[in-house]
């Protein structure tokens, strides 16, 4: 009941609708987010856009609209939470905040849909989770069809992802969900020689269960510069999937796990490899967990110590330069909350440039958002394959082979995006670039 | 509330998935990029995807007397798309292709939803640019940017979009489709249409399509940026360069007040105890007469008592900008109510101007910077205030009435670049006297009987009798 009463002493703005007036009233409603809108670029109707949510927020809590209405409950999912709008915001409005009370306030209200408790239910504990993504497979088509009479918003975990590539859509490309996820494949303690740090990998789910080899690079390429890696086997989803879904509480409880868990390693750093996961990290567990006496300084500590992977290379320490030639030609693609929320671009390009015969092929509006949104591509396919066009076309202009970029979810768009116009590449996280550079390496050495 | 059978048509014209009447929608569309503004909700929004359907849409609304606003992204600045009187929203959103690039005419042909930068990014292959740059080239679309006669940062050299529309189709009030103009550079066929229909606010036509000129992309520029101890010296300095016969593209300038609000948000090393900067940029197809004319802007500069920074690399030239590109985000962080004016003044005026505004603000207490468009005398005085503070809005009203007199007392207009609107109206006849207005309403009677055709706007409505 701990958690009950904290709640009602705090009066943020996932608890009070209210507390994001003073947020709103900074919007001028010039629409400079029109330009960078992934959604109205696409739709290119008033509705879609950062500008008339905020109107439409305005009027909600001015009783000229109903926050249950349908159609502001549509507008309200009808948003990837990409932060571009805010990164083009010449008062920056933090909207992302905003929607995200938005989206908390529909649910004080209204409950969440019993899908949504359903799904929400198993992240919380990881064993059943765990048993949900090896059963993923039987369940998944009854749930979608559950998904379709529009009751429900699926969330963005792989869970539900998984049950999209059974059955819904055979064209839809995805990358199969792996029997052994990255935290069983490797010990929980990756130990080096006279370490120079010891840090805490933070897997995230879609590294941990959809791209464990991405996971195990990432923990070679922390070997090969001489840090030791600790997996902490009690860490949980970042809670990202279910935040942007309004369900506050979840996500308070997943953050305090994982804050538990990251103590309990003693490790100086935490290391993501996605950018949702650091950006929970960084903004979302101090905001949360602001009041709790407890947890509140603790998220606070971490927020100021986790990093990006290639954050943590090339600014913590200092990257030992890759040997192994690595011929490819490669453009990078920067996703939404690695870029807007955790500031991270120059680095992973810094990493990718430092690598021998790899080139690297900028294209056009790098920055622009893929269209995955997380569960958005789910709940609107139409929008975010159209979002997901223009990307693979700027994508297929650079002439590059493949696509480097830095969270798991960007990957998974777009191998979709590019897989449905016929124009299959190599998708790849950054790091195992930068892995694939160390080993070539190391089997030169032990050759010579 | 429209009749359910004026619905019915509007749905039959454009089809159900280009048609809104949602609560929501409307609160959408009951604004726009103005502040201080009345809100007003539509009864219906639709997107029209040609003419025809815009004729439609006319014939019907004026049979039932129903308000047209016509509307592009809704980035203006005067309450010019603000459905005062409900009725349609004519949104051209989705009225967006690009019909024509004809670089052996330097011209291009556009649908009214096509966005500027667009345009811009559509026809840069060709080495060709479309000038007119208001601060929303990234978000206003080419039939609102007409309609308004938008200007921007390279007025002086090349001047604002009525000097870029070569041809276009309007759709009168009476339902009647009109072409003009064209692709030739020389048309004095009839009368001159097209400077009746760029800035009449979507009041006299809505226009459907708009043939555009291009001039070819100046190869090479120099930025300069020089501060000053005093208004007096940058203004002598804009002169000086004028008189040196050097026409910049942009010639821009901030007040102190602007420049500490930059630098204490931005950090970005600005001076902060100089009363003014200028932002100069000189461009042109050849290097010897564009590093000339930097050399005359230097002098001019110099010889004012100004300090000098020249940039060398894009670098340093996206630096010198950095301070003009924060100006208004910088000022707009101060309160929750931005008041942008656009008063503008002959070039010789400017420093007259810069201070009147200042003296503006101190009387009646409020956080005003100007900064602007020097080359053309366009200022921005910007007023920062607090839409709860009752006090403070009415301080801002009676700042403004006296912000317009003194631009009008120097020979200056109400509005250099943001159009009339609802915002402006009042002082209209202060400007162009009852002559004035009354030509204006005789136009508005001719063309738009009905009255049907963005009401409430620009066109004082004759005293009551």
């Amino acid at each position: 009941m701990d958690t009950e009463t904290l709640t009602k002493k705090k009066s943020s703005s996932f608890e009070e609708l209210e507390a994001i007036r003073e947020e709103l009233d900074k919007c001028m409603k010039c629409g400079n987010c029109m330009a960078v809108c992934p959604v109205y670029g696409v739709e290119k109707q008033e509705t879609s856009v950062t500008r008339s949510k905020i109107a439409i927020a305005e009027a909600v809590l001015d009783g000229v609209l109903e926050l249950d209405d349908p159609q502001v409950y549509e507008m309200l999912f009808n948003c990837l939470v990409c932060k571009s709008c805010m990164s083009n915001c010449p008062t920056q409005v933090n909207f992302e905040r905003i929607m995200l009370a938005l989206r908390a306030a529909l649910v004080r209200k209204n409950g969440l849909p019993w899908l949504k408790r359903m799904i929400f239910s198993t992240l919380k504990n990881p064993k059943l989770f765990d048993a949900g993504m090896r059963l993923g497979a039987a369940m998944q088509p009854l749930v979608f069809r559950g998904e379709q009479d529009g009751q429900a918003m699926a969330p963005r975990s792989p869970f539900a992802l998984a049950g999209k590539s059974f059955g819904l859509d055979r064209e839809r490309l995805l990358p199969g969900t792996t029997t052994k996820p990255l935290r069983e494949r490797v010990p929980e303690v990756v130990g080096v020689q006279d370490a120079a740090l010891h840090v805490a990998f933070f897997t995230g789910d879609s590294l941990n269960y959809f791209y464990p080899q991405a996971g195990e690079d990432l923990i070679a390429v922390l070997s090969a510069n001489n840090i030791e890696v600790h997996i902490p086997k009690n860490q949980s989803c970042c809670g990202t999937p279910v935040l942007v879904h309004g369900d506050v509480e979840t996500v308070r409880i997943l953050a305090r796990k994982n804050i538990d868990a990251m103590d309990a390693s003693g490790c100086s750093h935490i290391i993501t490899g996605c950018g949702s996961c650091g950006n929970a990290w960084q903004h979302d567990y101090p905001e949360l967990l602001g009041s709790d006496p407890t947890y509140g300084p603790r998220a606070q500590y971490w927020a100021e110590r986790t990093f990006d992977i290639s954050t943590f290379l090339t600014k913590v320490i200092k990257l030992r330069p890759p040997k192994g030639r690595v011929e490819r030609v490669v453009t990078y693609h920067d996703p939404c909350h690695l870029k807007k929320g955790m500031q991270v671009s120059a680095e992973p390009r810094e990493i990718l440039q430092s690598i021998p015969g790899l080139t690297l092929k900028e294209m056009k509006a790098p920055d622009r958002c893929c269209g995955s949104g997380g569960s958005f591509v789910l709940t609107h396919y139409e929008t975010a394959a159209s979002i997901g066009k223009q990307k693979a076309a700027d994508i297929v202009q650079t002439g590059a082979t493949a696509v480097a970029t830095g969270c798991p979810a960007c990957m998974m768009q777009l191998l979709d995006n590019l897989h449905r116009c016929g124009q299959d590449r190599e998708i790849v996280h950054y790091i195992s670039l930068l892995a694939e550079s160390y080993r070539k390496e190391q089997a030169a050495d032990s050759n010579a | 509330m429209l009749a359910q059978p004026v619905l019915t048509q509007l749905e039959h014209i454009v089809g159900k998935d280009n048609l809104l009447t949602s609560k929501m929608d409307m609160v959408a569309y009951s604004y726009d990029a103005t502040a201080d503004m009345p809100k007003q909700l539509p009864d219906v929004v639709v997107f029209p995807q040609n003419s025809d359907m815009v004729v439609a849409i006319v014939n019907l609304a004026r049979e039932h007397k129903v308000p047209i606003y016509s509307r592009g992204a809704g980035t203006n600045l005067s309450g010019g798309t603000v459905p005062l009187n409900k009725g349609i929203v004519l949104s051209f959103q989705k009225m967006n292709k690009i019909l024509d690039i004809d670089p052996d005419n330097l011209s291009a042909v556009v649908q009214p939803g096509v966005i500027i930068g667009a345009l811009n990014a559509a026809v840069e292959s060709h080495g060709l640019i479309y000038p007119p740059d208001p601060g929303t080239v990234a978000t206003a679309t080419m039939g609102g940017s007409a309609a308004e006669n938008s200007g921007g940062l390279r007025g002086l050299k090349y001047g604002v979009t009525k000097n870029y529309i070569m041809g276009m189709e309007v759709v009168l009030a009476s339902g009647e489709k009109v072409r003009f103009g064209g692709k030739t550079v020389k048309n004095v066929t009839a009368y001159d249409f097209a400077n009746l229909f760029v800035g009449s606010e979507g009041t006299l036509g809505i226009i459907t399509e708009i043939t555009a000129k291009l001039i070819p992309a100046p190869k090479f520029r120099r930025t300069l940026v020089g501060t000053f101890k005093t208004l007096a010296d940058a203004g002598n300095t804009v002169s000086g360069i004028i008189a040196a016969k050097v026409i910049p593209a942009t010639m821009e300038i901030m007040d102190n007040m602007t420049l500490r609000t930059v630098e204490n948000s931005a950090k970005i090393g600005l001076p902060t105890d100089v009363e003014a900067m200028l932002l100069i940029e000189v461009d042109g197809m050849s290097e010897d007469v564009v590093v000339a004319e930097a050399k005359a802007v230097e002098k001019a500069v110099l010889e004012n008592n100004g300090t000098l920074s020249i940039a060398q690399t894009d670098k340093e030239r996206d630096d010198l900008w950095a301070a003009r590109r924060n100006a208004l985000p910088a000022l707009a962080q101060l309160n929750n109510t931005v008041i942008l004016e656009d008063a503008t003044v002959p070039r010789s005026h400017i420093t007259d101007m810069l201070i009147a505004c200042q003296n503006i603000g101190k009387k009646y207490n409020l956080t005003l910077g100007t900064f602007g468009h020097a080359g053309d005398g366009n200022l921005h005085p910007t007023i920062l205030c607090d839409k709860n503070n009752k006090d403070e809005m009415e301080r801002m009203h009676k700042a403004v009435d006296e912000i317009f007199a003194a631009a009008l007392s120097f020979g200056g207009t109400l509005s250099g670049e943001h159009g009339i609107g609802m915002a402006k109206m009042k002082y209209l006849q202060d400007e162009i006297g009852e002559g004035g207005v009354n030509l204006m309403r005789s136009l508005k009677a001719a063309l738009d009987p009905d009255s049907i055709l963005n009401p409430g706007k620009m066109v004082p409505a004759p005293a009551e009798a």
